[in-house]
């Protein structure tokens, strides 16, 4: 026992020891195990233990491993959008609208199919969006398409419909919650002091919410990045992701390194993308505030998220005559984590927690 | 007299549930469809799906083997997850905050990842794969889901009825198996439950796990491949839902009577 610990933290060690050893052994030693991998080469059954940046060189710049992984992020960018976008006005009805006791039953309703089989519930999908399924069915017997819609399986749509399906109650709970944490008070002495019902939500409910926003963002974000079954039920050839590479790479392919090595750079890319989209934003709300806010401000903002998607999107399309196939995933990252890293050490922390 | 009336707001979350109950819905009317092609019209009832399933041995396996991991998944994380979640909610620990957010960690991580470091280090080991790979693994994803339930129990207890117990001459231990736990026990029954629904579902686990050993899930994945067997996967998806439901239904009374004996409001849902 370590010297100079109360006796209250060495009882909640022991009593914590089991999950976190238990964590440790089955979470930590296997992710640093494919780190270490990621390092390694494979021929055939042996594997070459000298350290190499050979495989990150080649699932960098092979367009295959870009376009599946660039995809993968595109994918989950647009699952995540719909999914909260969707998942708001119900939250809000939840909280503002139905009666308190009739709270947990409504949040039980929402909860249910998130509990029952993933697998069925996804390859029901691929039965309602068919080309003879009841979607194409409805539309036109309404009369609103002639001919079934041929666009809405087997590629990219459908896995972000089946996936803002399958994660929509994990966006709608943190967002409740933090509606529910909401002072009526406010709303009301907004409403006294004279503000439009559509100004006190846009002026004090959406602030407020914000941080049940983001943190849906999080957790929409980072497990559809790795979304396995979806794309290979519903995706066809136009929707797979990276982790059907993955799965190839290991059983098919046996190149366990190379597949530790996707895996890695998955981790890496979901991650530069959430710092870089949170510490922007607290840039966006900067910049937006600089002029005062109101319309001025949003568009002052959305012009440096285009210009900089703009720079980032030519880099990635032109950039390899430049700088290199591996120069250009070098210059991108560069932008995005040293633009991330200047706002996080210049911009004090604002609203919203960010 | 309170007039009902629906605003924009509640019509759209009527469809929102319509949205979210689809595939649910349709799962029954395919499960009893008299006709081998999962489309519309609808082909007349029959049940004889539903009796395909019980002449076919691959699958009692895969059921076997299903109900041992989930029944050691729901003991292994609900036992583990008692012992976090007192920790977390009685005790100040240092670390604590990175301790806790370590264990929950799973709930975010896509499965994938965690499913190919387990298997990349039970291959380096020489460990083959099977029903007890898997329950290392599903029970690495239930324990978060079994602490963030059984946290629920524990925060709501009055400290003072375990002080009070020792004051009267109870050990410490004593105290906890004899006040503690019955307070708590509502909130176990949950997680139990809970974590045996996770472990039944769960797929990428256990389809990168299993080796020659399938589990109900991925013996579905392998039904997929063929349309004339298309049918019986609906009835299979059919009972299991049902199960789930039930399951989930149980619980949750479970889980309110515990917020009732430790007098607490209901917040509502287990996230």
């Amino acid at each position: 026992m370590p010297q100079g610990l109360s006796k209250e933290a060495r009882q909640g060690l022991i009593m914590v020891s089991p999950a976190l050893i238990y964590a440790l052994l089955l979470l930590a030693v296997p992710l640093l195990t494919i780190i270490m991998f990621s390092f390694w080469t494979q021929n055939f059954l042996t594997i070459n233990r000298t350290f190499t940046l050979e495989n990150y060189t080649e699932a960098l710049t092979d367009p295959l491993y870009r376009a599946l992984m660039l995809r993968s992020l595109r994918i989950s960018a647009w699952v995540t959008t719909i999914t909260v976008i969707l998942a708001f006005p119900i939250a809000y009805f939840i909280s503002f609208n139905v009666r308190p006791e009739k709270k947990a039953l409504w949040l039980f309703l929402i909860t249910i199919p998130f509990w029952t089989s993933y697998l069925i519930r996804i390859f029901l999908w691929r039965v309602i969006l068919a080309y003879d399924g009841p979607v194409n069915g409805t539309l036109i017997g309404l009369g609103v398409i002639e001919e079934p819609l041929s666009f809405i399986l087997y590629n990219a749509t459908a896995v972000v419909i089946t996936l803002a399906h399958a994660f929509a109650p994990f966006a709608i709970l943190p967002i409740f919650v933090s509606l529910e944490k909401i002072d009526r008070s406010l709303l009301e002495a907004a409403r006294d002091l004279g503000e439009a019902t559509i100004m006190t939500f846009l002026r004090v409910t959406l602030p407020l919410a914000m941080p049940g926003v983001l943190a849906a963002v999080l957790i929409v974000f980072i497990p559809t990045v790795g979304d396995y079954v979806t794309p290979r039920l519903v995706g066809g050839s136009g929707g797979t992701m990276i982790a059907n590479m993955i799965y190839v790479q290991i059983f098919d392919l046996s190149n366990r390194p190379m597949g530790a090595t996707l895996a890695v750079v998955a981790m890496m890319a979901v991650t530069i993308t959430l710092a870089w989209a949170i510490l922007h934003i607290r840039f966006w709300v900067h910049l937006s505030d600089g002029v005062g806010g109101g319309v001025r401000g949003f568009v002052l903002a959305a012009a440096a998220f285009v210009i900089e998607i703009s720079v980032l999107r030519w880099v990635l399309l032109n950039g390899d005559p430049y700088f290199g196939p591996a120069g250009t995933m070098g210059v991108m990252a560069a932008i995005m984590v040293g633009g991330a890293i200047a706002i996080a050490v210049l911009l004090p922390k604002g609203r919203w927690g960010i | 007299m309170k007039r009902v009336r629906l605003s924009p707001l509640a019509i759209f979350a009527g469809l929102y549930l319509l949205f979210l109950y689809a595939p649910i819905i349709l799962l029954p009317i395919f499960a009893f469809n008299d006709g081998t092609i999962i489309a519309f019209p609808l082909q007349g009832f029959t049940t004889r799906w539903f009796g395909d399933l019980l002449n076919t041995p691959a699958l009692h396996e895969a059921t076997r083997n299903s109900l041992i991991i989930a029944v050691s998944v729901a003991m292994l994380s609900t036992c583990l997850g008692l012992f976090a979640a007192r920790a977390a909610t009685r005790y100040n620990f240092p670390a604590k905050a990175g301790i806790m957010g370590f264990i929950m960690l799973p709930l975010v991580l896509p499965e994938v990842i965690v499913a190919i470091s387990l298997l990349v280090v039970l291959m380096q080991l020489g460990l083959n794969t099977s029903v007890y790979t898997i329950i290392l693994g599903h029970t690495l994803l239930c324990m978060p889901f079994a602490i963030a339930i059984l946290q629920g129990s524990f925060t709501g207890l009055d400290q003072s009825l375990e002080e009070a117990a020792i004051d009267l001459g109870e050990t410490r231990a004593g105290a906890f198996r004899l006040v503690i736990l019955p307070l708590v026990m509502p909130g176990i029954i949950a997680s139990l439950l809970i974590c045996f629904i996770i472990s039944l579902d769960e797929f990428i686990i256990a389809f990168f796990l299993s080796g020659n050993e399938p589990t109900l899930p991925v013996y579905l994945w392998g039904q997929l491949r063929f349309p004339a067997r298309l049918p019986v996967v609906m009835a299979l998806g059919t009972i299991l839902v049902t199960l789930s439901v039930v399951l989930l239904i149980v619980a949750d009374i479970f889980r309110r009577r515990g917020l009732l004996r430790t007098g607490q409001s209901d917040s509502g849902g287990f996230l």
